[in-house]
């Protein structure tokens, strides 16, 4: 059984979006199993990921077809990282929404379709096959397009148009491009594809080829030009799921840029300037617009767009001190934003109000809980020993020494910003004395709530905040493990022999 | 659209169409056809029980809520689909085949219950959907 520990993540989440769907009417027997299932879960990760990383990369091939016809399913430890990742953000999600979400919206099938999602993801994580990528995107569109919509507010529906225009555009980009290197090298395993791309004679289509990927990943992870479907969408649906988004979704797109452009496409000089010109962007653009909303869960989708800025410009230097720097920011990004949003959700339940400017007076009443949300607000800022202080430190050395002092100002400019934005917030909704706010009739008041409801909302945010300080205070584990990542990544032979077993 | 012809028309059909459904399912194993046209077809025969006998009646003859298919039907699939893992080891969703050839059915494997799974799926959908839609006009 053991070398089948691959898919693991995958059944165990199949299983649990079936299970709930038979339970599909009972609401409290559905926030148990998916409780103790993603504990479940996160144990399974976390045994796949020593075990990756004490015997290196572990592959299957579904349906026992011979590479490359079968789809092979391959745990590195870059993977293997992200599925960890995904099981602790999925646990804290899951308890959070068991807290926080209403009856009304739970009984229209949001857990089985939540367990639909994290199998989505874990699946984008895990697959070896091209096509089978796109497969497991389109699992997450579909799962995320339900999970905005359920509810059925204004609001809602108006965000998700948007956010589904632009990500089935995505799609159709990602499946053209699939088609083009299919059409040119006649593979879908990437690991077969690696050898093929390299030996293609028309490299100018290789190149757009390239540019196509880049493009459909680039929606996906909302970088520059193409991120206004982000924050038009992520602030409409409950907090439970904005933190899964925020946390997890844009980050699918960051995974599969690395992973095509370290392992299919060569970087060329091109596409290194186009990368760095558009993480500089992103930094810029998503810190700028972070600075001037009052929402409070806009203000954070701003900040996910900035932050993605840093993973592109660590890949767009291509050395492997940047792609480690990158890759420590995205385990540290992942916990962070997921945390954020959460806090975002426990602030208006107990305040029902979104607006900065109209809040206040937070430390006073509840100083402990305000000295829990600096954990994450503050790894955000990344002020040392904090998680958010140690990537850009290697995302500067590497600017450094491959001579991007555009791309150090874009990394300094944004992480000044970010400071503004997050002093400006604490500011104003921690300290400030606010204005009072009218009570709103029938709305779930945090201090209405049960012990049980309380505990099951503030348990994830302790939980990811201890996540945080470790990322942060144990920074040395993590940058070993992003090391061994990044090399892994930069030298792929070890990838391709583990999935083809020469 | 309740006209006598088409009620007892109807009666016929169903279990007509019902059975063609499921000789698609099984058909699908070499030829064109399979689960998912199975499927269809089958739902198909419920639509038009529906359009000749209201949908109460069909209700009734279905018994159970059309949207119990598709937690049934991913359960039998996702079984098929580990079973190799837990009687022989072998990888998620190799196939598993019975040594003898059975008359009809033909070479029995874990892929006809993948196949039954997607049958019930795709026939639980599509009647969520459609009764959901004429319920609301």
């Amino acid at each position: 059984m053991m070398p089948q520990l691959v898919i693991y993540p995958l059944i165990v989440q199949m299983l649990l979006a079936i299970v709930l769907m038979f339970v599909w009417s009972k609401i409290s027997w559905q926030r148990t199993i998916s409780i103790v299932g993603s504990i479940l879960n996160l144990g399974i990760a976390v045994w796949l990921f020593i075990s990756v990383w004490q015997h290196g990369s572990h592959t299957i091939q579904a349906g026992n077809w011979e590479p490359p016809f079968g789809i092979t399913f391959v745990a590195d430890t870059f993977a293997a990282t992200m599925v960890m990742l995904t099981a602790i953000a999925g646990l804290a999600v899951s308890s959070f929404s068991a807290g926080s979400v209403i009856p009304a919206r739970l009984k229209f099938g949001f857990f089985p379709i939540f367990h639909f999602l994290l199998l989505g993801l874990n699946g984008a994580f895990l697959t070896g096959d091209i096509f089978n990528l796109y497969v497991w995107f389109e699992i997450i569109i579909i799962t995320s397009f339900v999970l905005l919509t359920i509810g059925g507010e204004k609001a809602q529906l108006e965000g998700a148009v948007k956010y589904f225009t632009l990500n089935i555009l995505a799609s159709i980009i990602f499946l053209t491009a699939i088609a083009v290197l299919y059409g040119l090298t006649g593979s879908l395993n990437m690991a077969d594809l690696a050898a093929k791309v390299a030996a293609v004679e028309n490299r100018t289509l290789v190149q757009v080829n390239a540019l196509l990927f880049l493009v459909g990943f680039g929606i996906k992870s909302a970088v520059f030009p193409l991120y206004f479907w982000l924050p038009a969408s992520y602030h409409t649906p409950p907090s439970a799921v904005s933190a899964i988004f925020g946390g997890l979704l844009t980050k699918v797109g960051v995974y599969a840029l690395m992973r095509v452009f370290t392992l299919i496409f060569e970087v060329d000089p091109f596409l290194e300037n186009v990368l760095i010109a558009v993480a500089v962007l992103t930094l810029f653009s998503g810190a700028v617009g972070a600075i001037v909303q009052k929402n409070i869960r806009k203000i954070f989708s701003y900040l996910v767009i900035c932050h993605i800025g840093y993973m592109i410009a660590g890949l767009g230097m291509m050395t492997e001190v940047a792609i480690a720097g990158a890759v420590f920011y995205l385990i540290h990004d992942i916990t962070v934003k997921t945390n954020l949003f959460m806090m975002s959700g426990v602030i208006y339940k107990i305040k029902a109000n979104h607006n900065i400017k109209k809040l206040g007076d937070f430390y006073a009443d509840y100083p402990k809980m305000s000295l829990l949300f600096a954990i994450p607000l503050f790894s955000l800022v990344g002020i040392p020993p904090l998680s958010g202080f140690w990537p850009k430190l290697s995302l500067i050395g590497a600017g450094w020494s491959t001579e991007n002092y555009m791309l150090i100002g874009g990394i300094l400019f944004a992480s000044f910003i970010t400071l503004i934005v997050i002093v400006k917030l604490w500011g104003e909704v921690f300290w400030k004395t606010g204005e009072k706010l009218p009570e709103t009739r029938n709305f779930p008041y945090f201090n209405k709530l049960t012990g049980l409801k309380k505990t099951q909302m503030m348990a994830p945010i302790i939980f990811l905040s201890i996540v945080s300080l470790y990322i942060g205070f144990g920074a040395g584990n993590i940058q070993a493990l992003s090391e061994r990542i990044a090399f892994e990544l930069m030298d792929n032979q070890e990838y391709i022999n583990a999935v083809l077993r020469k | 659209m309740k006209t006598i012809i088409i009620r007892t028309a109807s009666n016929y059909m169903l279990p007509l169409l019902l059975v063609f459904s499921v000789f698609i399912l099984l058909r699908g194993h070499y030829l064109p056809g399979g689960g998912f046209v199975g499927g269809l077809i089958a739902s198909i025969a419920f639509v038009l029980h529906a359009f000749a006998n209201g949908l109460g009646d069909t209700r009734k003859l279905l018994h159970f809520h059309p949207g119990f298919l598709m937690p049934t039907g991913l359960a039998l699939a996702f079984l098929s689909g580990i079973s190799p893992l837990v009687f022989t080891g072998e990888p998620f969703m190799t196939g598993l085949w019975y040594p003898e050839h059975l008359p009809i059915v033909g070479n029995l494997g874990s892929a006809l219950f993948f196949d039954i799974g997607v049958y019930l799926v795709v026939q639980g959908v599509t009647l969520t959907i459609i009764f959901t839609i004429s319920e609301s006009t």
